[in-house]
């Protein structure tokens, strides 16, 4: 009816009709066909058609039940259309619709290609095919719109499997598109490259990927990464090149590109662990800052690394144990002990064992590293990082691990049941680790049964005596639960909880047998079979509980039951002689109607009776062998005839039957209950192997520890020059690395600890030092100004007053346990440098003995001297008043101006100090570096501008109309607001006429800014030139400063925009206090850049002069505590190290740069600044002053 | 990693799919549905499936599961979390998380996921970046854009990717700088029959809200930080801050974040804000129970108790309730046999009671086993654990923010069995 209505009301169409009709059968082939072949009959109609009239069409030809449905609606809904397509014949929509899309993906409007591609994605995504759209949409592929690209390459890396030859068309496309400028561009368009699965470019692949590894951006080799596993997958025959950019990406330094690097070591070449040595260390030490599903893949990986490269910490525990305490009491019995081992040097297995296991300080570093990241909000990390501990930490503490997978117990379901199955895993190796969180573990109604099975099996694992009253109660209330599977699972816990606890074996059974009397059927047949199994414990002693469950056979159904029944009397027939022979006659009687398994078990316990109690049940043992001899079942005749020939004795009978009653009355061993978890740690946990109990494919099995530690030396990379050194001592390598781990974390291994308290003893030592000198407590000051001559004495009076000093101030957060140790170290410091007072090394082996030997005391000494050189210096300069342009409270502030103070005492060029204030110290940096310098300047007033000090145009010539002006960022401090930055501002006047009223208006300024302009110029004659200096405050941002520069007569609009590297102000720092502050500063905070030197940047000068142009930074003297300090003069290095130091203006940001360099002009930059944005600038520019 | 991903209705049909290496056919679900029949209730379907070539990792989230194909190793974690991570970006994206919803979204729904996985690893899962990536659809923005034809995806590339700070755009503004956090605490507690308290403990967290512009850096600091024994981060806190000093230091991301969880530890007594007196007895042989439940408020500290909503799974043998509510109203649906009472608000002088008798099956024997009561209620203007923020302070920026703190205390897992 309605079809014919619609065709009524479209007389016009009324041929076409006919002919949509007759396509039918064609759309069905078509449909059959990948690429639809172009129709030109169906074109024509098709293109006359507005589109409301299609709708009209297509539900009519689709059957009346759809005519209402086509009218409503817009042009583009799709919805719509897949409702009408699902609904009625989609066989005839098929062809019309793929046309209709692609007339709208040949069009050149934008709007039409979206909507078609947003149609095709849909289709995509519900699973319709639509690869015959290829070729229509992969011309799309250069579109200008970034929605259609995106759409394009999602359908294009959908299909371009199937149309290979097709998709080649695009090649092109993202081959241009790796040389863009711009690295976001570049990136995708490798990601995209990478992902089309057709053979044939796999060289093209290959060259981008090693293109992309070598790119500037981080980004880019982040995307590389991921691209290898991509060309793994679709060839494996490149195995051995994509390793070479595998390896070579794995030395990258950057926290984006680590996490997929070792995705693609994991997927690629999980074997090549050797690729990991040189590279450890910097994954351990990048861990915290990767993106979290790295971490989870990082994690993993250096689990399996550690379980090649270190010895197991939990090796022979007990002499473990001894050894530590010999180590803390008597010596001398040690040296005894070592004496005698001596003698036996034969037993050198047994030397090594008694050895005390000393922890691998890489393997420590891995630990300590991991332990933050068990706070991560993500459950994955989490876990890998528990595994990790589990498999990798000494036992003692393996405990951490617990409290933060109690954690993920509140997390969805699904996490719960991963988590808790690790649990369970753990629960049976390590009781101890849970059991403070038992009460986690409780269950409650609402949880899904699989969680509760999960939860029941950790309280069964953490069972124990001192608790085990406590779960049975809980398990009590568990046994009433409506669900049943759970009910089950409790009585097995409760079976196994009675076998592995002795004492409650006696409750547990009763409280069973308690159940058996359960309406429950389910929970009555599970106590019978765990009743069961614990009988076979000591059956003589439970004779009445045997006889309770014979009477319970005429109500149990449950086909297991019952033969658990039947199995126990037959097998305990002996004791309950009387009722044994009247359960076979009830079971022969119903022995037609049971199941299988019972079916078996009687003939069992015939068989059992019959040689037990012939007499009484001879003839029941053959009827019921006789019924068995025809059943359905062959397993059960099979049975009957075998026992039949075994128990009856008749002549043709072998020797066998003498012996049945030993076969079938045997002394059967009582099951084990045990875990189902058991033994499953020998998967990794949170693997989903472990998950399964069984192999998952790709999976990297854990190694065994190694009985010998491989040499360790192989982990050492030679690269930063703190941590450059030979590893001959194991101690002073394990120092070297203290650097990494500067984040203190108490807990540890014994030297270590120490190590770490005196670091921190150190920390607050220095700043309470620097304290006293800001506040400059006379008395002291006097005592101490003759201290620095004699270097010996000076060590003794620094201890004294050291130890005054502990007295005067009282140090809440120090426990005198570590000063001790920290003195003590020390002392032993001063034995050995006065036993090899001219130690003729290397620089580098220097800086090293430096960290190796406790920094502390190197940098106290050294704090203590530079204080009492203050003091000298302040004492020189008495007559002025110390000069503290700003006053600002807090510690910090005073201990930076004390610090500006020392800059005049910096051993280094400037061989006559005159005490000026601190204004000049600031610019002190260039003048050591031999720029030119006015001095004493106080007051912001102008300088000469130097060369170094790059202008800027402010207003050109021409467009001030003869005035033009020119400014500069004189890195004078501006005394009326310490956080601003004076500009130096030139006029030159090169007009004929006077320029009057030279002033600034309209300051237009980012919130935060501020501005402090300059004073009016009343008159600039002609031809004169003139300076002024403003001062901005840009809130350490390089957002311009906009404001109109007005004359008398006109305005102009001008803007400054400060370099990132006048945003801050140079202070000084000793290279201690710099390494100190860079160890504060790692991480996110760190960024690092390797660069080749310009040819003509490659001595020191030039880099340093390049830098400070660069950045208003001071220099660290290099090497200058070695003139504070004792001996060891610093010989030239081959590579120096020049570290500049500074703080940003307005928020006194620590800004870090330190340029090392290497062999043939390489070098690398590396800036570490809480500013994140302005460390990145920074790194930008200085990386461009250095090699432009 | 992840192969490939399948999107089920509860009715389990594959609504949605989306393949990021070659593609897996979607007859692999078979064996998902097959344990999907297995179970009785949803919930209970195993999260890990194997199958011959495959592993099937799902979620079950908002009645829809979200089944990975897995193929070979991979930590099952890993996969379960990016799950949840999808959803909850889903749910941010369209204000639910609903089949209509990314039926009707499907587009945006598959340019986030393309985003979010490169070759099955995930690459872009923080919601700052994709906001960037991909603007979230309003009503709004879907009207101009059919109007002006421009499009969701966002104009400039995402430099965010880039970031040090991944979590935070660069170049955030807003008029009104304000930053808001909230202290919510739940309990969970089992409380046995005799009323004394089982396990108890307390959940908190402290959700932010804020809109900040430039690069804030946000200290909070708590009056007795102590209390915290157990704690997870946002990616954005300084642990070493935290560590040494016990103080969150923090750049926030934009807008919406859980900044912090934590665990009070279990040393402290935990306050249980109610009790509830009961008694629901079946008689052998009647065909009758009883029911009758009182709450009152336990440890307060004065506050009100709200929105209290008690649930009860009654055993399968009753057919029908006949109660009687004090305050509030109760349902009873007999289908489910659950039993819900929305109370609203405890009044201490009059507390609230639902008495009554309920109706079992003729014949049927008696229940042995008493319902389970979960209780759900709310105060405001208190954390339960004494929990207390001391200040917040910004620094980085210059203008002056306006800051908000609110307290919640909520229960959680609050059981009562009877």
């Amino acid at each position: 009816m309605t079809t014919m209505q619609k065709l009524l009301q479209l007389p016009v169409n009324a041929v076409n009709i006919v002919k949509t009709v007759q396509s039918q059968v064609q759309g069905q082939e078509e449909d059959k066909s990948p690429v639809l072949t172009p129709d030109g009959g169906q074109q024509t109609w098709y293109n006359a058609l507005q589109p409301d009239e299609l709708r009209h069409l297509r539900s009519g030809g689709s059957g009346g039940g759809f005519g209402g449905g086509g009218g409503g609606g817009g042009g583009g809904d799709q919805e719509e259309r897949a409702v009408l397509e699902e609904g009625g014949g989609s066989f005839q929509n098929q062809p019309l619709r793929h046309d209709d899309l692609k007339e709208m993906l040949d069009s050149n409007k934008d709007s039409l290609k979206l909507e078609a591609m947003k149609r095709i994605v849909a289709m995509v995504a519900r699973g319709k095919n639509a690869s015959d759209l290829f070729p229509a949409v992969v011309k799309n592929v250069a579109c200008k719109n970034i929605e259609v690209k995106k759409l394009v390459y999602v359908y294009l890396v959908r299909y371009a499997e199937e149309q290979q030859d097709l998709a080649l068309l695009s090649i092109s496309t993202f081959q241009r598109g790796l040389k863009d400028p711009n690295q976001l561009i570049r990136a995708s368009a490798l990601r995209v490259l990478s992902s089309i699965r057709v053979t044939i470019i796999v060289p093209i692949m290959m060259l981008a990927i090693k293109e992309a590894a070598s790119d500037m951006s981080p980004y880019v080799r982040k995307t590389a990464a991921h691209a290898i596993p991509k060309l793994y997958s679709l060839d494996p025959e490149q195995k051995d090149q994509l390793i070479e950019v595998i390896e070579k990406l794995l030395a990258d330094k950057t926290t984006l590109v680590a996490g997929s690097v070792v995705m693609a070591f994991e997927e690629v070449c999980p074997e090549r662990i050797d690729l990991i040595h040189k590279n450890y260390r910097k994954l351990c030490n990048l861990l915290i800052d990767v993106e979290e599903w790295g971490q989870v893949v990082i994690i993993n990986m250096l689990t399996r690394y550690a379980r090649t490269q270190f010895l197991n910490p939990n090796i022979n525990e007990s002499l473990l144990e001894e050894g530590g305490e010999k180590t803390f009491y008597g010596s001398e019995e040690d040296e005894d002990e070592d004496d005698e081992d001596k003698d036996k040097k034969a037993e050198v297995a047994t030397m090594a064992k008694r050895k005390p296991y000393v922890m691998d300080p890489d393997h420590r570093l891995l630990l300590r590293n991991t332990k933050p990241l068990l706070q991560s909000r993500n459950a994955a990390v989490v876990m890998a990082v528990a595994q990790l501990y589990f498999h990798l930490a000494p036992k003692a503490e393996v405990g951490v691990i617990a409290k933060a997978l109690v954690r993920l117990l509140r997390s969805h379901s699904e996490v719960q049941y991963v988590v808790l199955q690790n649990v369970a895993t753990m629960t049976i190796k390590r009781r101890g680790m849970f059991e403070p969180y038992l009460k986690s573990f409780y269950i409650r109604s609402t949880d899904p049964t699989q969680i509760k099975v999960l939860k029941l099996e950790v309280l069964t694992n953490l069972a124990n005596e001192t608790n085990i009253s406590t779960i049975l109660r809980e398990f009590q209330t568990y046994i009433k639960s409506m669900d049943k599977d759970f009910v089950a699972a409790t009585i097995q816990a409760i079976g196994r909880c009675a076998t592995n606890i002795g004492e409650v074996r006696d409750t547990c059974l009763n409280g069973l047998v308690q159940l058996l009397s359960n309406r429950d059927e389910l929970v009555v047949a599970e106590s019978v079979v765990v009743i069961k199994k614990l009988l076979q414990m000591q059956p003589e002693k439970h004779s009445d509980i045997i006889k309770h469950m014979a009477k319970l056979i005429d109500n149990i159904q449950v086909p297991m039951a019952r033969a658990s029944i039947l199995w126990l009397i037959g097998e305990y027939c002996e004791h309950v002689p009387k009722i044994s022979p009247d359960v076979l006659r009830k079971m022969a009687k119903s022995f037609t109607n049971e199941e299988d398994i019972v079916k078996l078990q009687i003939i069992n316990l015939a068989a059992k009776l019959y040689l037990t109690n012939s007499k009484q049940t001879k003839l029941l043992t053959q009827y019921v062998l006789n019924l068995a001899k025809y059943d359905q079942n062959y397993d059960i005749r099979d049975r009957a005839r075998f026992i039949r020939q075994l128990i009856v004795p008749t002549e043709k009978s072998g020797a066998l039957s003498k012996y049945a009653k030993k076969l079938f009355l045997a002394l059967k061993p009582a099951p084990v209950l045990e875990s189902p978890f058991k033994d499953r740690d020998h998967f990794q946990l949170g693997s989903l192997s472990h998950l399964l109990n069984a192999k998952a494919g790709g999976y990297q099995e854990l190694p065994d520890w190694p009985e010998a530690a491989p040499d360790p030396s192989v982990r050492n990379v030679e690269v930063p020059e703190w941590t450059k050194c030979s590893s001959r001592e194991k101690r002073k390598e394990k120092k070297v690395e203290k650097p990494f781990y500067s984040d203190s974390e108490g807990e540890s291994g014994p030297t270590e600890s120490a190590d770490s308290e005196s670091d921190s003893a150190n920390g607050s030592e220095s700043v309470s030092g620097s304290e006293v000198s800001g506040s400059g407590s006379e008395s002291e000051e006097s005592e101490e100004g003759s201290e620095s001559e004699e270097e010996e004495e000076e060590e003794d009076e620094e201890k004294d007053k050291k130890k005054k000093k502990k007295e005067l101030k009282k140090k809440p957060v120090q426990e005198s346990e570590s000063e001790q140790s920290s003195e003590e170290e020390e002392e032993e410091r001063k034995h050995e440098r006065k036993s090899k007072p001219r130690k003729s090394d290397s620089e580098t082996e220097s800086g090293d003995e430096e960290e190796s030997e406790s920094e502390s005391s190197q940098s106290e000494s050294d704090e203590s001297e530079s204080e009492a050189e203050v003091k000298k210096k302040k004492k020189a300069a008495q007559s002025k008043p110390p000069a503290k342009p700003v006053k600002t409270d807090g510690k910090k502030e005073k201990k930076e101006m004390s610090l500006l103070d020392l800059d005049d005492f910096e051993p280094a060029p400037s061989p006559q100090v005159t005490p000026v204030n601190s204004f000049l110290s600031s610019s002190l940096v260039t003048d050591l570096e031999g720029l030119s310098l006015s001095d004493s300047v106080l007051s912001p007033a102008t300088i000469a501008p130097s060369s170094a000090l790059k202008s800027y145009e402010l207003l050109h010539r021409i467009t001030g109309e003869g005035l033009s002006v020119e400014y500069c960022f004189s890195r004078q401090p501006f005394s009326p607001d310490a956080n601003m930055v004076a500009v130096q501002i030139q006029f030159t006047n090169n007009a004929t006429s006077d320029t009057k009223n030279l002033h600034m208006e309209d300051v237009k300024l980012q919130s935060g800014m501020r501005v402090k302009e300059f004073p009016e110029i009343e008159l600039l004659p002609a031809g004169e030139t003139t300076t002024a200096v403003m001062g901005i405050d840009f809130c350490d941002s390089t957002q311009a400063a906009n404001f109109q520069l007005c004359t008398h007569t006109r305005k102009f609009f001008v803007s400054i925009q400060p370099p990132v590297g006048e945003l801050m102000r140079p202070i000084f720092l000793t290279e201690n206090e710099f390494k100190k502050e860079q160890g504060q500063l790692m991480g996110m905070n760190e960024i690092t850049e390797r660069l080749t030197l310009d040819v003509k940047c490659r001595n020191e000068h030039t880099i340093v002069q390049r830098v400070t142009t660069a950045a208003n930074l001071s220099r660290v003297p290099c090497g200058s505590d070695k003139e504070c300090s004792p001996p060891v003069p610093p010989p030239p290095p081959d590579h120096p190290v020049h570290r500049f130091a500074g703080r940003t203006v307005t928020s006194s940001s620590l800004v870090l740069v330190t340029v090392a360099t290497k062999e043939e002009g390489a070098a690398q930059l590396t800036v570490n600044c809480e500013k994140m944005v302005i460390g990145t600038m920074l790194v930008k520019d200085i990386l461009q002053a250095l090699t432009q | 990693m992840i192969h490939s991903l399948f999107l089920v209705n509860a009715s389990g049909d594959i609504f949605l799919e989306k393949h990021w290496k070659s593609v897996v056919s979607r007859s692999v679900c078979d064996y998902f549905f097959e344990a999907q029949e297995r179970a009785t209730e949803p919930e209970n379907v195993p999260p890990v499936i194997p199958t011959p070539h495959h592993y099937l990792i799902s979620v079950l989230r908002h009645r829809i599961f979200f089944v990975a194909v897995i193929q070979s190793e991979v930590p099952p974690l890993f996969v379960i979390e990016f799950l949840h991570r999808v959803v909850d970006t889903f749910q941010d994206y369209f204000g639910v998380c609903t089949e209509a919803a990314i039926k009707d979204n499907v587009v945006v729904v598959y340019e986030l996921l393309e985003e979010m996985l490169d070759n099955g690893f995930p690459l872009a899962t923080e919601s700052n970046i994709l906001k960037e990536l991909i603007k979230p659809p309003t009503i709004l923005r879907t009207m101009v854009n059919t109007i002006t034809g421009s499009t969701n995806v966002g104009e400039q590339l995402p430099t965010g990717q880039l970031s040090v700070v991944p979590w935070r755009r660069t170049g955030v503004k807003y008029t009104n700088n304000e930053a808001y956090f909230d202290v919510v605490e739940e309990i969970d507690a089992i409380i046995d029959k005799s009323g004394s308290t089982i396990t108890a403990e307390i959940q908190g967290v402290i959700d932010a809200c804020v809109k900040l512009t430039g690069m804030p850096d946000l200290t909070l600091s708590f009056m007795n930080p102590r209390l915290l024994d157990d704690v997870s981060f946002h990616p954005c806190v300084r642990f070493k801050r935290w560590e040494a000093e016990r103080i969150l230091s923090f750049i926030p991301p934009d807008g919406n974040f859980r900044l912090l969880s934590y665990h009070v530890s279990s040393q402290n007594l935990v306050a249980i804000p109610v009790y509830v007196k009961h008694n629901i007895t079946f008689r052998e042989g009647s065909s009758q129970g009883r029911f009758d439940l009182t709450l009152g408020p336990k440890q307060t500290m004065g506050k009100a108790v709200e929105a209290v909503l008690v649930s009860s799974q009654l055993p399968r043998g009753v057919l029908n309730a006949n109660l009687n509510a004090s305050q509030g109203t109760y349902t009873f649906d007999p289908v489910t046999k659950m039993l819900s009472w929305d109370v609203g608000k405890i009044n201490p002088q009059k507390l609230p009671s639902l008495k009554g008798t309920m109706s079992l099956q003729a014949g049927a024997s008696k229940p042995d086993e008493n319902p389970t009561i979960n209780i759900q209620l709310k105060i405001q203007q208190m954390a339960i654990s004494g929990l207390k923020v001391n200040r917040l302070d910004m620094y980085g920026e210059k203008y002056k923010p306006f800051k908000g703190i609110k307290y919640m205390t909520k229960a959680g897992k609050f059981q009562v069995r009877t």
